[in-house]
This record gives structure tokens, C-alpha cells and sequence, in this order.
């Protein structure tokens, strides 16, 4: 557990110091700076779009740490150096998901605060925002780490991220524009199902991919 | 594991073969090393040395054979697995620190790497033969059992190949094995030269 908990402090401090930490997080508040450019002072349109807006850059913010995640300590030894000490895969891959969403799920919520605010939402729907995206953003970090495992060492990974990306995220996004609705309950739920089962899925997929990755 | 660490390290191939992309690389390889041995892997470039160290760290899958092995494992190959950013003391201590090893033992390894003077420098400042000495006294801090090193002595300077070879002397003196891919022979008495011809197999 102690090594565990190394190995998730050594991913912030690597977050903290490679730029991993402020670029989701400058990226989130830039849309929400940009986005009522785009629609004009028009207070009710923002009331309704701009949480919907924040989810997309929440989403999208999940594909800028990828590439710094696991192709680094790929090519500088630490995963074998890892897998020597008999860690599994899967635990790596669990530390990283745990870093994760210390080094970006919660930097996103805390500027969600001040992007709502940007975008000048209403505060009772801040409450809503802050929920759904705090219920989303593990199934985010599972899926930027594994994500970056299966592209890891591949020319054009970012690109394939997004590709990989976007199709897993739909439900999420469906579910979460859903909260922002009247009445959140029932979309709600079904979105803390949807990241439930993609945040337990994903450090066996991470951990299928770092392994087909070593050679 | 304390009945594996109260046991003498081992490590032992038998009729091992392995593939790497299309071609076979070692086939039919058998090694037995006992506590206290120092094995000198040798051969032409590309004919699977690393392989072979890969392999026995249980980082590459056996197409056939066994491999059976008692005891830690460290590996020094061409990869630092040290943290460019942080200091040289501070990459060595997240290791250290997973092994189990203690601040003495840390210090004990940069010591004999002679990395004292180098302990605050960020690990990117290094150079070939600094990065070098830094990885093997992350297997020096590492107490393993069986060292696995590949090229250790490349880019190293009289001085620290000596000293390379005083660890090793020391590791297997206290019932460690050593195992040495290296193009120069090692200055000291190895208990088995393995050499691989071009096809993997061991002459």
C-alpha cells in the first residue's frame, strides 16, 4: 500500500512539473472564456448551453495529458523496472487512474467554479454541474490512461485518442447534458452507472495494453 | 516471500527459446547459476544477450523451455528508470523506497557509484557515464539477489568500471548471482562465460 501510494504521489508530482496539471485546466477555462464570444450577451442562451459547453470541454480536456501518461515511463525503463518488482499491469495502470484524478479530475472541478462563472450559469445548476462532472471525471482519468497505453509509442496519438475517445465518452456526455435538465435524478444515476463501469473497466484495459506493449 | 528471501538465489533455464518479431532468438538455451556465481554473457550484436536478460527478469514470454529463479531481480539495461526532473538522491529513493532498502543502503550505493558529489543535480545534467553509475546504484540500493546488467561497463571510465567490479565482487561474495552482458570481459574470475553465436545459441 505504502508502494501504492508512492507510485500515485510520483504521477501528480510528474503532473505538477510536465505541464500535465494546467493544460486541461487552462484549455477548460479558455472555452468557457470563448464560448459566450460566440453567442453573444444573451443570458438565457448561456443558462442553457454553457453547461453542456463545459462538459465538452471537460471531455475534451481528458485527451491533453495523454501523451506525457505512460509513453515516457515506457521508453525511460520504469514500467519494466515495475513489472520486475511484480507489479501487475492492471496495479500500474490503477496508480495511474489514481493520479490522475488527483492531478486533473480535481483541478477540473475546482475551475469548473470559476468557468461557470464565466459563462455565468445559474448557481442553482452549479450544484448539478459539480455533481455530474465529480461522478465523470474518474471515468475520464480511467480513460486518459487507458487510452494513452493502447496509443502509446504509435505516430499520430493524439490523433487515435480522439478517435478512441469519442465514441466511449457519448454516454457519458448523453447522460450528463441530461442532469442539466429539470429534473437531474434519473440521468443522475444512470451516469453514475455509465462511469462506474467504465472507471472499473479501464485498469484491466490500460493493463492488457501496457502489456502487449513490452517487447 | 520470507521463504524466498531465507532460500539461496538461483536462477536456472533449461532448453529455452524465445521469439522476438519473426525470428527466434536463443533456442535451446540451458544456464544453471548458483549463489555466488558471476555469469559473463558475450556474443556478436543481435544475438539476444539483452534478450536473454529480458527474459529472465520475466519481461519477455518463453516460446518454449522453463526458466525457474529464486530470489529479487534488479536490471541495469540501457533504460535509467530515473526520473529526469528530480534530483539524482530523489530518482534513487522512489526506488529505494519500493524496494524496501534503507536510507544506509542508499547511501551506501552512491558511495560506491561515487554519485556523493552529484546527489543534488537533477538527473537530465547527468552525463552518459553519470547516467550510467546512477542506474547501477539503483541495483546496488536495490539489496536484490540476482543482478542482471547489461553493457554496465559502457561509457564508464577506468575508475568506475572498478568500482563496477568491486560491487559485483562484493554482491556475489555475500551469496548474490551476476549476470554480465558485456563485450569486454569483466576483470574478474566469472564462474561461466555463456557465449551466443549469431543464432542464439549458446557455444
Amino acid at each position: 500500500m505504502k508502494a501504492f501510494i508512492a507510485l500515485v504521489a510520483r504521477e501528480v508530482r510528474l503532473a505538477w512539473t510536465g505541464g500535465g496539471l494546467w493544460l486541461p485546466v487552462v484549455f477548460y477555462l479558455a472555452v468557457a472564456t470563448l464560448f459566450p464570444f460566440v453567442t453573444g450577451p444573451d443570458k438565457a442562451l448561456l443558462a442553457r448551453t454553457g453547461g453542456g459547453i463545459l462538459w465538452v470541454a471537460a471531455l475534451l480536456a481528458t485527451l491533453l495529458p495523454i501523451e506525457r501518461l505512460i509513453l515516457p515511463d515506457r521508453q525511460s525503463g520504469v514500467l519494466d523496472q515495475l513489472a520486475l518488482r511484480g507489479w501487475s499491469d492492471e496495479l500500474v495502470a490503477t496508480a495511474k487512474i489514481a493520479g490522475q484524478i488527483v492531478a486533473f479530475a480535481l483541478p477540473l472541478l475546482l475551475a469548473t467554479i470559476f468557468g461557470s462563472a464565466l459563462i455565468g450559469l445559474p448557481e442553482a445548476q452549479l450544484g448539478t454541474l459539480l455533481l455530474g462532472l465529480a461522478l465523470a471525471l474518474p471515468a475520464l482519468s480511467g480513460l486518459s490512461v487507458m487510452i494513452a497505453a493502447l496509443t502509446a509509442g504509435l505516430s499520430g496519438a493524439s490523433a487515435l485518442g480522439g478517435l478512441l475517445l469519442v465514441p466511449i465518452t457519448i454516454p457519458l456526455l448523453i447522460f450528463g447534458a441530461g442532469t442539466l435538465a429539470e429534473d437531474p435524478g434519473n440521468a443522475m444515476q444512470l451516469l453514475a452507472a455509465t462511469s462506474l463501469a467504465i472507471t472499473a473497466l479501464s485498469p484491466f484495459a490500460a493493463g492488457a495494453a501496457l502489456r502487449a506493449g513490452r517487447t | 516471500m520470507s521463504s524466498r528471501q531465507a532460500s539461496l538465489p538461483s536462477l536456472s533455464l533449461d532448453n529455452v527459446a524465445v521469439m522476438r518479431g519473426n525470428r527466434i532468438l536463443l533456442r535451446g538455451l540451458s544456464v544453471a547459476a548458483r549463489a555466488g556465481d558471476v555469469i559473463w554473457i558475450r556474443g556478436a550484436n543481435g544475438c539476444g544477450k539483452s534478450s536473454l536478460l529480458r527474459l529472465v527478469a520475466g519481461l519477455l514470454t518463453v516460446m518454449s523451455g522453463t526458466i525457474h529463479s529464486e530470489g529479487r531481480m534488479a536490471l541495469a539495461d540501457e533504460n535509467m528508470a530515473l526520473d529526469a526532473n528530480v534530483t539524482v538522491e530523489a530518482a534513487l529513493r522512489f526506488w529505494a523506497d519500493l524496494d524496501g532498502a534503507s536510507a544506509d543502503a542508499r547511501h551506501a550505493a552512491l558511495t560506491d557509484m561515487d554519485l556523493q558529489n552529484l546527489v543534488h543535480i537533477p538527473v537530465r545534467f547527468l552525463s552518459t557515464g553519470q547516467r550510467k553509475r546512477a542506474s547501477i546504484a539503483r541495483v546496488l540500493a536495490s539489496n536484490a539477489d540476482i543482478w542482471l546488467m547489461d553493457e554496465p561497463y559502457n561509457g564508464l571510465d577506468s575508475a568506475s568500471c572498478a568500482r563496477l567490479d568491486q560491487a559485483i565482487i562484493a554482491r556475489v561474495a555475500s551469496g548474490g548471482i551476476v549476470l554480465v552482458a558485456a563485450h569486454q570481459p569483466p576483470s574478474i574470475n566469472v564462474a561461466h562465460s555463456l557465449i551466443l553465436d549469431s543464432q542464439g545459441v549458446a557455444i
